[in-house]
């Protein structure tokens, strides 16, 4: 059953959350929740934490302080219970690519325990059209189909979070626009909350509903893309970007105030 | 008990993902009969040979083939670990299983599931090519060979599991260990002579390890042909300090690196 998105707590609430390596902070004392059935971006430039800030949230980086609840779940010691019911994708992860896209969509049923696996697969390879790459190993797919093939991994077990790093990144324009329509496609049918970190201010504006700006491990600026767009007087979100990525502080500032 | 058997699918699911790596890489299979098949060549020969200068290998001619074997049992458990292990380092996957409902135990699980494969995989040719060259059949020692078995296996996942560990915490890097690291021990294992003949200070040292036990079993069953239940009981419990102690020594890194962030940095 969907939860009810009036009654039931965030997706994601993270309270002072902060990671330190020595004297770097990588992620310094962020607060933000994440309703669910919404999709929220985390956009900033190169080192403003966004990884860092999706690796706390899956539990595979723990944080120097600061609490994260997950489905409701406390991901600190309740993680196994949570991790069922929410996937990823990333760049800097892959599927083993001697092994045909097949198996890599069984085993990972296997660990989701999903139970019909061949029906499952099935419906992913065709709504992702992925009938003819099955039988292929996946280090003999293209780039884009590659990345399909992440997507059908990341929704093997119809999440209800989806955590996605850059999940158009490298992909043609044709390919990206079909991985952001079924995401699109995906929410409304699920009512999926999907988390992502994405330098593409295209696919933020059509996809999310909230936008966190990171800079330097610090949320500088949140919204709705339309409230940024009017807030710091710009056309594009990529100018918004721009002006928090280049340091106007004194734009940023005023912006707040 | 549902629990149970979701943990069992999970680590069946995770060795069936080595076992299609396997089908699917006849060169990894090959790797893994090569070796063995080689020294067991190697060591007939001389051991042919020795028959005719020695005294001692006359009267047990398998002595040395039969180290040969067990001591590469024990090093090819150890690989199995590390080398499945290492196949979700290169592949760029840990990422992805840690993320899945998998735990940290089941994954070990796993791994000692798939060392038990390719080390029968590596071994049972190489068992054969000794019976069909030299004469010689390791199972002969009949029982006996599956209390060895099981104890060189134990001791390998243990150093299996610290390396895998340990490459995890520190990178690709230090994956020169789980060739190197067994070694280390070789000396004092006491697989090609007695504990008896080392100096005082180094048979403490092979006391503490389980190899000893073992290879002293094994002489013991092939030059007297008896059965050392004393010897193997201590086997059998200084494995059950290691083994933990590989296990924790696992996890524990697996810790380390969810804080410092190693776990997707899985380069040098």
């Amino acid at each position: 059953m969907l939860p009810d998105p009036n009654t039931a707590s965030p997706a994601v609430a993270a309270i002072g959350l902060a990671k330190h390596y020595g004297a770097a902070r990588a992620v310094d004392d962020i607060s933000f929740t994440v309703g669910r059935g919404r999709v929220t971006a985390l956009l900033g430039g190169n080192g403003a934490g966004k990884t860092t800030t999706m690796c706390m949230l899956l539990g595979l980086l723990l944080p120097t302080a600061g609490s994260i609840r997950v489905l409701g779940e406390d991901m600190t010691r309740h993680r196994y219970r949570v991790l069922p019911r929410l996937n990823f994708s990333a760049p800097y992860v892959d599927l083993p690519h001697r092994l045909t896209v097949e198996e890599n969509l069984r085993i990972y049923a296997g660990l989701y325990g999903i139970r019909h696996p061949g029906e499952r697969m099935q419906a992913l390879a065709a709504d992702l059209d992925l009938i003819d790459l099955l039988r292929r190993a996946v280090g003999s797919l293209s780039a884009g189909q590659k990345t399909r093939v992440a997507l059908a991994k990341a929704l093997i077990n119809q999440p209800e979070l989806l955590l996605l790093d850059e999940p158009t990144a490298s992909l043609d324009p044709e390919t990206g626009d079909f991985v952001r329509g079924y995401l699109a496609d995906y929410r409304t049918r699920r009512n999926a909350t999907i988390l992502l970190a994405s330098h593409n201010m295209g696919e933020v504006e059509r996809l999310c509903d909230e936008v966190l700006m990171m800079k330097a491990g610090r949320i500088v600026d949140r919204g709705a893309p339309k409230a940024l767009l009017a807030r710091y007087g710009r056309d594009t979100l990529e100018e918004v970007f721009l002006a928090i990525a280049r340091g106007s502080a004194v734009e940023v500032s005023e912006a707040l105030a | 008990m549902i629990a149970v058997l979701v943990s069992c699918g999970r680590i069946w699911t995770l060795a069936l993902r080595h076992i299609y790596l396997l089908r699917g890489s006849w060169p990894r299979v090959l790797e893994l009969v090569y070796w063995p098949a080689v020294q067991i060549v190697l060591w007939g020969f001389i051991s042919v040979f020795l028959r005719g200068q020695s005294s001692f290998v006359a009267h047990a001619f398998g002595v040395l083939l039969a180290g040969v074997m067990l001591w590469d049992l024990m090093f090819r458990g150890q690989l199995g670990v590390s080398i499945s292990f290492f196949e979700e380092m290169w592949s760029r996957n840990l990422g992805n299983l840690f993320v899945s409902p998998l735990r940290p135990w089941e994954m070990i699980a796993a791994l000692l599931t798939m060392s038990v494969v390719r080390t029968l995989i590596a071994m049972v040719p190489a068992s054969i090519l000794a019976i069909l060259f030299f004469h010689f059949s390791i199972y002969s020692l009949g029982w006996p060979l599956l209390a060895f078995f099981v104890n060189l296996l134990v001791f390998g996942w243990a150093i299996g599991l610290a390396v895998s560990g340990l490459v995890m915490r520190v990178g690709l890097g230090a994956e020169g260990f789980a060739w190197a690291a067994i070694f280390a021990i070789a000396p004092v294992s006491a697989v090609y002579y007695p504990v008896s003949i080392l100096p005082d200070w180094l048979q403490a040292i092979a006391w503490i390890l389980p190899p000893a036990y073992v290879f002293e079993g094994m002489r013991a069953a092939i030059l007297e042909h008896r059965f050392r239940s004393d010897l193997l009981l201590c086997a059998m419990a200084l494995n059950v300090v290691y083994f933990g102690a590989g296990s924790l020594a696992f996890l524990l890194f697996f810790r380390s690196a969810r804080i410092t962030g190693k776990l997707l940095q899985i380069g040098e």
